[in-house]
């Protein structure tokens, strides 16, 4: 007798420990392996129809929209519309909702649509609502530009939305239920306290860090840990430095990540972080530790969106004061084709319709949003969108109403640093930051790993 | 009873249901997610058939081959830790602390049915800089040291990554490796004290040898379990510094589901069945070898 047993169970055990992780993978992808694009109605081919109408597709029974389980706000002021404005619209289509959790958003989405069951109105992933993407290409999504300018719901949309959806999503295919630009959001008592104005270059703000960090204070808080916000201070290094197309030249080819106007970005980070200017333990740091670091006096800057306002606006966790917090743009870069008002901006995560489902009454939908949710998000919960502002908002605290002018104000946005990028070379320029701002990476090695990866993805 | 068994019908009629089940739901997604390795696309854009590309772009990946690394480090490790410790604590209970051993062994047991993300957060904060500094740190601090930023290196992450890994299963296998060791027969450990075996005697010539089975069963237990290792590095820091601690798993994860990649995501899957299946048989083959001297 052997000790180890039979031979028959020796090969069941390496059969076990063979199917596991193959089944881990596998039993997620039993799904139709054809391609099922193909009968799609084209969203560049949808004609207005009579009467004002831009439907392409047949009304579905409800109208569903599936938002991210993350994005409570939007099912709260979609629900009051429903309740209200677009009463009409919703006793001829009922709004129901149904949600995903936003980091499955790719996957459920790619299903949905292979299966053809997409709702009318869906979050998507970026890369997969551009004209080249999974759902542009197959003509799966709704372009709202040519729908909206036939119903004249276009009228509702800010300008700079066009501009920043056409960049960041090659046309205006998404509802802009937010509209954020970001900026430096600093402290303006400790910024009094220490006789520091606000910084205009970016060798001003490495002063001012300097100055903060004698003083004691921590002159700028990043969530490290997401990767994003230390990534976004070396992409607005690189827009001030080479110009607001930098992103787009490295997309198209015409410019290399490794360029010496680009790797002066990473160093620029790179000389940030080892200055101390980010504080202790910031590459483990998370969002909400972050942004209380600057609401409790803590830190006197982080570079934030507009998004922000919201933690800005609420008293219990803003123990500094709404009216001692300020708004700035990203400093301009000595001899840098860039401009400090052009500032970097986007729409949220994109809001598509299903062409497919894209009938009358979803189309009636539209120009009803289009034409209330700006008044409304902006009255009942502050939040700033890609809308117009029809009617009057009240009890607006000034902090929104001062971010909600520059917006109108802006004609021309920027891209953030990973905007163009494949999701493979979206995700390492987030992973491989940490590294670079701890000084475990050089500026060359990190942009050189991630010109690898686009190039790779091309 | 014979009879019965003797029956092919009843065999069938008795093994059939399950043997279904287990081919609709394992056997078939497996050689699904086989085939798959030979293509590439997703279900929307459609798969093309692209041969043994995924294989060689594999092995031409370096973000691939160093999740491979990250994979096999851990597993080695860790299965040498909590086996380690695992038996450390088995030979404990068995001859230390003797009938009065239920209480430690449940309290041992115990962090073995927490779930792994809420380990790793805990284990976040132990070793946490800054405004809400960790234990750890503080510790540091007290004895004149400056506090250091233990996840930001990936000798620090992958350091707690073990660590929290063998205090959550230790328990498990001093649990497994107990019930072994109650297997030995009193007899043969009385004798051996006769012949004048002392302890460290009887442990390297009787209690180890007769627990052998046991402790491969557990090996291949842990390299298996630790070879798969995903949430807990995941949760801890995100397969980070970087991708430096992103084990295959979550390698396979992100390509197939984040990429929508799912050809290549396969073609990982599959490679990392083939590192358990090597691992497996090269315990088989080793232990048997030292059965045989």
């Amino acid at each position: 007798m052997t000790i180890l047993g039979t031979r028959l169970s020796k090969w069941a055990v390496v059969a076990i420990a063979a199917t596991i992780p193959l089944s881990a993978c596998g039993g997620q992808q039993a799904t139709d392996p054809e391609p099922t694009a193909s009968g799609a109605t084209s969203s560049s081919a949808s004609a207005p129809a009579e009467g004002g109408s831009s439907a392409t597709g047949t009304d579905p029974e409800t109208f569903s929209v599936q938002t991210a389980n993350e994005n409570p706000a939007l099912r709260e002021q979609l629900d009051a519309l429903a309740a209200d404005q677009c009463k009409a619209e919703n006793d001829a289509l009922p709004l129901e909702h149904l949600t995903v959790a936003q980091a499955d958003t790719v996957q459920k989405v790619t299903l949905l649509a292979s299966q053809d069951a997409l709702p009318a109105h869906t979050i998507a992933g970026t890369a997969m609502v551009r004209p080249d993407g999974d759902l542009g290409a197959g003509g799966l999504i709704v372009n709202l530009e040519e729908s909206m300018g036939a119903t004249g719901a276009l009228d509702h949309v800010l300008p700079a939305v066009v501009s920043t959806e056409n960049n960041v999503y090659g046309g205006l295919v998404s509802m802009p239920y937010q509209y954020n630009i970001e900026g430096i959001w600093y402290n303006k008592q400790i910024f009094a306290d220490n006789g520091i104005e606000e910084p205009a270059t970016w060798d001003d703000l490495m002063a001012a860090g300097e100055a903060l960090k004698a003083a004691g204070v921590t002159p700028m808080t990043q969530a490290g840990a997401a990767g994003w916000p230390l990534t976004r201070l070396m992409g607005m290094y690189i827009v001030r430095n080479a110009g607001p197309d930098a992103m787009v030249k490295v997309r198209d080819g015409q410019a290399k990540l490794t360029d010496p106007e680009y790797v002066a970005g990473a160093q620029a980070l790179a000389d940030l972080a080892s200055a101390g200017y980010l504080g202790e333990g910031f590459s483990t740091r998370d969002m909400d530790q972050s942004q209380n670091l600057f609401l409790t006096g803590e830190a006197a800057m982080t570079y934030d969106g507009s998004w922000f306002l919201g933690a800005v606006n609420d008293p219990d966790r803003n123990t500094v004061g709404a009216e001692n917090v300020g708004f700035m743009p990203f400093p301009a870069v000595d001899g840098g084709a860039g401009s400090i008002d052009h500032y970097p901006a986007n729409a949220g995560a994109p809001m598509v319709f299903s062409s497919k489902a894209y009938g009358p009454k979803v189309d009636a939908w539209v120009s009803c949003i289009a034409e209330n949710y700006g008044q409304q998000a902006m009255q009942s919960a502050g939040i700033i969108s890609g809308f117009k502002v029809n009617g009057e908002v009240t009890d607006v605290s000034p902090n929104t109403l001062e971010i909600q002018e520059r917006i109108e104000g802006i004609e021309e946005t920027v891209l953030w640093f990973e905007a163009l990028f494949d999701p493979k070379s979206n995700s390492l320029a987030s992973s491989n930051v940490t590294l670079l701002a701890t000084g475990q990476m050089s500026a060359e090695d990190y942009m050189k790993a991630l010109q690898d990866s686009i190039d790779a993805n091309r | 009873m014979n009879s019965i068994f003797g029956d092919r019908k009843t065999i069938f009629i008795l093994l059939g249901p399950a043997l279904l089940l287990y081919t609709g739901l394992k056997i078939v997604p497996v050689l699904w997610s086989f085939g798959l390795s030979f293509f590439e696309g997703n279900t929307l854009r459609g798969f093309e058939f692209v041969g043994w590309d995924n294989f060689a772009a594999f092995f031409a990946d370096p973000a691939a081959i160093q999740s491979v690394k990250v994979s096999v480090g851990f597993a080695v490790v860790a299965t040498i830790g909590q086996v380690t410790l695992g038996y450390l604590l088995a030979l404990l209970y068995v001859f230390g602390l003797r009938r009065g051993s239920s209480l430690v062994r449940t309290i041992v047991f115990f962090p073995a049915i927490l779930p792994t993300v809420a380990i790793a957060l805990l284990f976040k904060s132990f070793v946490a800089v800054g405004q809400n500094q960790g234990p750890v740190n503080d510790i540091i601090n007290f004895f004149g040291g400056e506090s250091v930023e233990v996840l930001a290196s990936t000798s620090g992450t992958m350091i707690t990554a073990i660590a929290m890994t063998l205090w959550t299963s230790m328990g498990f296998y001093a649990i497994l490796l107990y019930a072994g060791l109650l297997d030995i027969p009193d007899e043969v450990l009385e004798s051996a004290r006769i012949d004048g075996a002392n302890g460290w005697q009887l442990v390297r010539y009787i209690v180890l040898p007769l627990s052998l089975p046991i402790l491969m069963s557990s090996i291949i237990f842990s390299l298996n379990a630790t070879l798969k290792v995903f949430d807990s590095l995941l949760a801890l820091n995100n397969g980070g510094p970087g991708t430096s601690t992103a084990p295959l798993t979550l390698y396979m994860y992100r390509t197939a589901f984040e990429y929508a990649e799912y050809g290549y995501g396969s073609t990982i899957a599959l490679v990392l069945t083939m590192l358990s299946l090597v691992f497996t048989l090269a315990i088989f083959k080793s232990s048997r070898k030292r059965v045989e001297e």
